[in-house]
Order: C-alpha cells, then structure tokens, then sequence
C-alpha cells in the first residue's frame, strides 16, 4: 500500500464519493425504470443495464437510478421516467438500449428533454 | 469500482448481530446473487445504526427506506418486490408506536429526524472495515488540516473556541486540558484514548468504536500534534470485541497508508497508536486507575495533583479524552470552533450523544444538541413509555448520577441545569423508568454496582459504600428503621467528601437523588413496611378489589402459583399463603382491581383455609420421609 499524501487523499476521497452521494441522499437527477411484470417482460432490465453502463463510462456521479412498479401504461413498455431537480419530470416510452443512452446523453447530461421518444411531460413530481 | 444503483447499509452494531443481522447479511448476498443483482444493489454491513430495539434494521438508498426487524426470511420478499419490482415491502417499516402509522422513510421518522449527527455523523453511513469509506466523507482532511496547515497553538485555539468538554462524564474544558499538557515540557507525552465504558445502560461509546473506529483515530493524531505525543492508547474493554476488531482493522489500514507511524503524510510527523484490552472493571475509567492498568499495575486510582497533563501514564504528560470526545474533534478542526458551538447553549455547546434505555419506546443511540429538554428527548425521540404506563423518573448519568423526576423533565440537558438536579449528564446512559419501579431498589441496585466494582483502596468507598448497601438492603426487606434516612444523607455526604477518586466521589448520588425527589418511598418502607409498587417482596400485599373486579380471568392465567381463584362474573381473590409478590397480576390487570397494600394486609385478609390445609399436609408429608 502507498503512503498517501495530501493530495492522495483528496483523490480517493473524490473517487469514493459516488457511491456516498447516494446514500447522502444527494443527487441533481433521478432515473426510474418501470420494472412491472410488463416492464421486465419487455426487456426493462437490459434497458436500466445499458443505462448503468453508460453512466459507469462517464464517470457521472449524481444521477440516481431506481427501480419503480408498473407505471400503468403496460403496452408502452419498456418505459423510464427522468426526473432533473426543480424540472418537471419526463416520461419516455417503446425504449430500448439505443433510445436509453440517447436519453442518457442529450437529457440527464445534456439537459434537453428528447422530444421524439416522450410521451408527456409533468406527470409526477421529483422528490 | 463497481457501479451500483442501489446501497443496502445493514446494521453490523452489536445489538443488531445479536439480533441476528450477521445471517440477514448471508442470505441477502445470496439472493442478489441467485437474482443476478450483485452488481447492482450494494450490500454494506455498518456500524450501530442507533434504533438498536429494532434490529437488526436496514436502509435501502437512495429512496431511503427503512426496514426493522428483518429475518431470513423476509429476504427473498424484499429482493423480489423492492429491487427488482421497486416496491418497498409496507409489512417491514417502521410502525410509529402510538398511532401505529407506518413511516417508509428514515428521515421522517421521528427518532431520526429530531437527531443531529456530528461525533455520529457517519453511523449507519459507512463500512466501518473500509478505510476509504471514511475518507470518501472527509475522512483525516482535518488530520492532514492540522498537520500540514496549523501550529499547536492553532489547533488548542479552535478546540477552545468550540467550548467542547470532555464527553466522558465531568465536562472539564478538552481545549483548556490539551493546553495545560502542551505547555509542560517533556520528550515523551502520551495521548490516551477511554474506551472503558462501564455505565450500566450506557453504549454510546461502544458505537462510535464499532460504526467509526477512524474518527477516533483522527481525533488523537489532532491531539497528538496540539500536546507534542508520539504514542498513544486505546483503553478499551474486553467485554467490546467487535469494537477492538475495528479499530485493531482500522489501526492496521491507517498504518499502511501512513496516516500513522512515522512521518505522517509526508510531515515528519509521528505517532503510533496501540490498543489496550482492560479486565472491565468500572474503576478503570477513572483517568489514573486507567493509567494505572495500562503500565501493568492493578487498576486503582492515586490522589491527585499531580495531575496526567503534567504526570500520568509512566509519570510522562499524558492527555486521556473519551471516545466521543475525540469523535467530535476532526470537524471542530474542518469547520472551525465558531461552527461548533453554533449548537447547544453558551457553556455547554455542541451536541451529545445519549443512550436511550429502560421504560421507552424507542431504546437506542442519539445524538441530539445540548439544551434540549428531557422531555423532548423521552417523549419526541424516544416515543413515550410503553404500554400506556406512566412515566416516574430517568436516570441519568449511571452509578456516578442520579434519578430526575417527572416535575424537572422540563430540564434542558446542559452540564449545568442537569447538576441542579442532582445528577450529571455523565456518559450519556439515559435509564428511563415507569411507575411499576420502586426507587429505594433504584437507589440499592446502583449502589450494589459501586459496592462491587469498588477497588477497595479508599475505606470511605470501600467500606461506606457496603454499610449504605446493607442499610438498603435492610429497608427493603423490612428491617427499616427511624432515623435511616438521615444516617443514608450523613453517610453519603461523608463519603463524598472523603473518596479519593471519582467512583466513590459519586457512589451516593443515586441515594441522595432518590431521597431527595422519593422520599416518601423510603418513608412508607420504613415506617409502613409498604413497598407501593410491590417491587420490594417482603414489604407488600397483593389483594384484588372485588367491586372493580370483571372477573376476566387475566390475573388468574398469568399467576405462576395458581393462587388466584375465581369462576366468570365472580370477583378473583388471591390466596395470600400461596402468593409470591411476583407481580404478575398486577401487571396483567387492565382494571386497575388488583391493588398493593402493606405487609400487614397479609394477616388482615382472611387466609384461604383449604391452602393451609394442604401447605401443611405438604410439609407432614416431607418430615415422615425423612424420618423414614
């Protein structure tokens, strides 16, 4: 093991962080995955997969990924809602691995809902 | 590193691995596995979360979730339905013990919200086995803040600002003690740490050790740098191995990345800390006696001055500071003395950690700011006393405190308003008891404690300390005599006065407290042999009332003796020759029928015949085989 210096604490502290921010209940968004019976049949899981993996490569450290029940609309699975604090949330729908990093990169990075894959905006309030 | 979407932080504190959490951790390992989710969801085994009633307990994060008493069992159900379904499982959360709602989140529910962590600050948050946890949430910034950016003065100067005082009991100034040492000359100083925790009800410090065992390592590399040591130890008992295991892992992880030993992050700083292992004797928790123990010697206290900070541990300048204490210090160091006694009240500022035990709701750790009224701690945090019974008083600070009844629960709990009451703030062990406890027993079962853990080198203690016990003793088993009480408060003030260390300074203050707010209970034991809360055996007489009777039976199922006798809709009556003072009935009686009388009662009530009859054929029987 190396002896640390200042500095070399302050980089694992930094490389430590992400998995703490979330337990600190910080975070600036949060992605939900509608995993129903529906979802999962549908291929939700290889969906928020593809979405971890994503978020593995760019090293994004405040964005939540969560799991939820049926969202109620079962023939438009698999389906995510995006949540970015203070904005109302978006819900996507007919997703798959392409369409979730697309989402991944123009709206939880970028900040611009994608308006061709949504279905409505403002459905359910962020927490 | 993993990236995970979920964190489980399971309870690994004591009480939750007693509970069972150990096993809870296997099985949910395996079903993440079974379920491919082992690289999504993060099982975390942390130190002592604080609901230790509940355990063992976990909180699912992000959402926050918070599930108690979790088995085996529940663990496939909360695998399926709340990480792959992402639906929190109802039947496990918290239930709020009054209205009995259910309370998903842990920060709504009361016992968490009305906290404020600082020396807890990552309980229940971190593993505590894994160094870089700590230092993901500022762990050792303010080691390498003090060791890179601050002269001594610095460091002693925030201290002092903060107005901490030692979290061990006294209360004495930790800035103003780490002065006095830095300023007596020496080559070899040591820091202490007192991990000796001996307070019957008290776990506060066995938690920090067990969720957080690198705060304190950080705590005394900052006091090490402010008096001048390279050395320190960790008096822990051995009763606490879970927390020597940690912070012997701790001890090993900061050593390899030279966050101790020599030259300490590069500063030409050095400091080796070591564990010392004590017997569990109470007396080792006062400072010299602990010094005393470590050198090898039997652990007993020697007069003092000289004090430590000038001659202590192999007649070196030592400082010794409690485990809180040093638990507080890295984010005084961080965020400044102003910060710190942001919270709290002019003298006693910041924030205390209390263990909550006995007749409440809620038992557990908390850490609230000082200046909080007892009864917001009993009745917000704590939940109230079970089982709808009323509350009689808490005990405060141990064997060295003393009893506060309801009238003064109004109290705000500084070092200050809690002597006025005659108790200390101590440790932090809060013993809550209801109407069912009798106060003179109160008073004996902590002075058995002092009597036994006595080292016997003083007589005040040694001695006094056992003939107030007897007189205790007497008086609760019927030999009460006038003029007690007073020889009771004669004697205490005696020994208070003439103890040579704090274990007998303060032995008499459950005596005197319990005299002084309770004196009628001591009265009534003494002049009417009546223990009013049928606690004291001999010195009661259980009866039922037969107008309030409903004859429902309860009393009669619950009698271990059979001694109460009574067909539906015909008022019980208890047979006085077969009846123990067990207290069962009156516990079990909803009626309020069932009432304690005095011991002449006993003669009063008409003796069920037939028992005697068959006591004393009993007792034939046994005198003709033996003679045969």
């Amino acid at each position: 093991m190396p002896r640390l210096t200042v500095d070399d604490l302050k980089k694992i502290k930094e490389d430590y962080k992400a998995s703490l921010t979330l337990r600190e209940g910080g975070y600036r968004a949060k992605v939900t995955i509608h995993m129903g019976t529906c979802g999962i049949a549908a291929g939700a899981r290889k969906v928020m997969e593809a979405l971890l993996d994503e978020m593995t490569k760019n090293n994004v450290k405040d964005v939540i990924v969560t799991t939820s029940g049926c969202a109620g609309l079962c023939s438009k699975e698999p389906m995510a809602t995006v949540e970015v604090i203070n904005e109302a949330p978006v819900k996507y729908v007919y997703l798959n691995e392409d369409k979730i990093k697309r989402i991944f990169k123009e709206h939880v990075i970028g900040g611009k809902p994608v308006e061709d894959l949504a279905l409505v905006v403002g459905s359910e309030t962020a927490y | 590193m993993e990236r995970y979407r979920a964190s489980v932080m399971l309870c690994g504190g004591t009480g939750c691995i007693a509970g069972g959490s150990l096993k809870v951790k296997n099985a949910l390992d395996e079903e993440l596995k079974n379920k491919g989710l082992q690289n999504e969801i993060n099982v975390v085994l942390t130190g002592c979360n604080g609901f230790c009633a509940q355990g063992p307990v976990m909180t699912v994060y992000p959402e926050d979730i918070f599930y108690e008493k979790v088995t085996v069992k529940d663990i496939p159900i909360i695998v399926e339905e709340h990480f792959i379904k992402g639906r929190p499982v109802e039947r496990l959360m918290y239930k709020e013990p009054v209205k009995k709602q259910t309370i998903p989140l842990m920060r709504d529910i009361p016992f968490f919200s009305l906290q404020v962590l600082r020396a807890l600050r990552n309980k229940g948050l971190i593993d505590p086995e894994k160094i870089e946890e700590y230092i993901a949430r500022d762990g050792y910034q303010a080691a390498a803040k003090a060791l890179t950016e601050m002269t001594p003065e610095q460091i002693i100067d925030e201290v002092k600002k903060s107005g901490l005082r030692g979290r061990g009991g006294a209360g004495f100034p930790t800035g103003l003690k780490w002065e006095f040492c830095s300023k007596v000359k020496g080559d070899q100083k040591y820091i202490l740490c007192n991990g000796d925790e001996g307070d019957p009800g008290a776990f506060m410090d066995r938690s920090i050790m067990e969720a957080d065992p690198h705060v304190v390592l950080e705590g005394m590399i900052i006091g090490a740098k402010a008096i001048g040591a390279n050395k320190g130890y960790i008096y822990v008992r051995a009763e606490y191995p879970l927390a020597v295991h940690r912070l012997q892992l701790a001890i090993k992880q900061a050593k390899e990345y030279g966050l101790l030993g020599n030259d300490i992050l590069g500063t030409g700083f050095n400091l080796d800390i070591e564990i010392y292992q004590g017997a569990g004797a109470f007396v080792c928790g006062e400072e010299t006696a602990l010094m005393r123990s470590i050198e090898g010697k039997r652990g007993m206290p020697i007069p003092r001055p000289p004090f430590p900070a000038q001659k202590g541990l192999w007649a070196k300048p030592t400082v010794l500071n409690n485990v809180e204490t040093y638990a507080n210090i890295p984010q005084i160091i961080l965020n400044g003395g102003e910060w710190y006694r942001s919270l709290g009240t002019e003298k006693s500022t910041g924030t205390k950690v209390f263990a909550l035990s006995g007749a409440i709701n809620n038992i557990g750790l908390i850490e609230v700011p000082m200046g909080i009224p007892l009864r917001k701690i009993i009745y917000d945090i704590g939940g109230g006393i079970p089982k709808g019974r009323k509350f009689k008083a808490v005990q405060l600070g141990g064997p060295s405190g003393g009893c506060i009844p309801e009238h003064l629960l109004d109290t705000p709990v500084t070092y200050e308003d809690i002597v006025k009451t005659g108790a200390i703030v101590g440790s932090g062990g809060m013993v809550v008891m209801n109407d069912l406890n009798c106060m003179v027993s109160v008073a004996k079962f902590f002075l058995e404690f002092t009597a036994e853990e006595s080292c016997g080198k003083c007589p005040p203690c040694r001695i006094g300390t056992t003939v107030m016990l007897d007189m205790l003793t007497n008086i609760t088993e019927g030999r009460g005599r006038d003029g007690d009480i007073e020889l009771l408060e004669d004697m205490s003030r005696d020994i208070i006065a003439t103890s040579l260390c704090g274990l007998g300074q303060t032995a008499p203050n459950p005596v005197l407290t319990t005299i002084k707010y309770f004196r009628d209970e001591y009265e009534s034991h003494i002049q009417e042999k009546w223990c009013k809360t049928g606690v004291c055996k001999e010195l009661c007489t259980f009866y039922i009332d037969e107008e309030k009777c409903k004859a429902c039976g309860a009393c009669k199922r619950v009698c271990p003796q059979n001694a109460i006798s009574g067909e539906k809709k015909v008022p019980h009556r208890i047979n006085q020759q077969l009846c123990i003072q067990c207290r069962s009935c009156y516990e079990a009686c909803k009626f309020d029928s069932v009432k304690i009388g005095p011991r002449s009662y006993r003669e009063i009530l008409a003796p069920d015949m037939p028992a005697q009859e068959i006591l004393r054929e009993m007792h034939t029987a046994v005198l003709a085989g033996k003679e045969e």
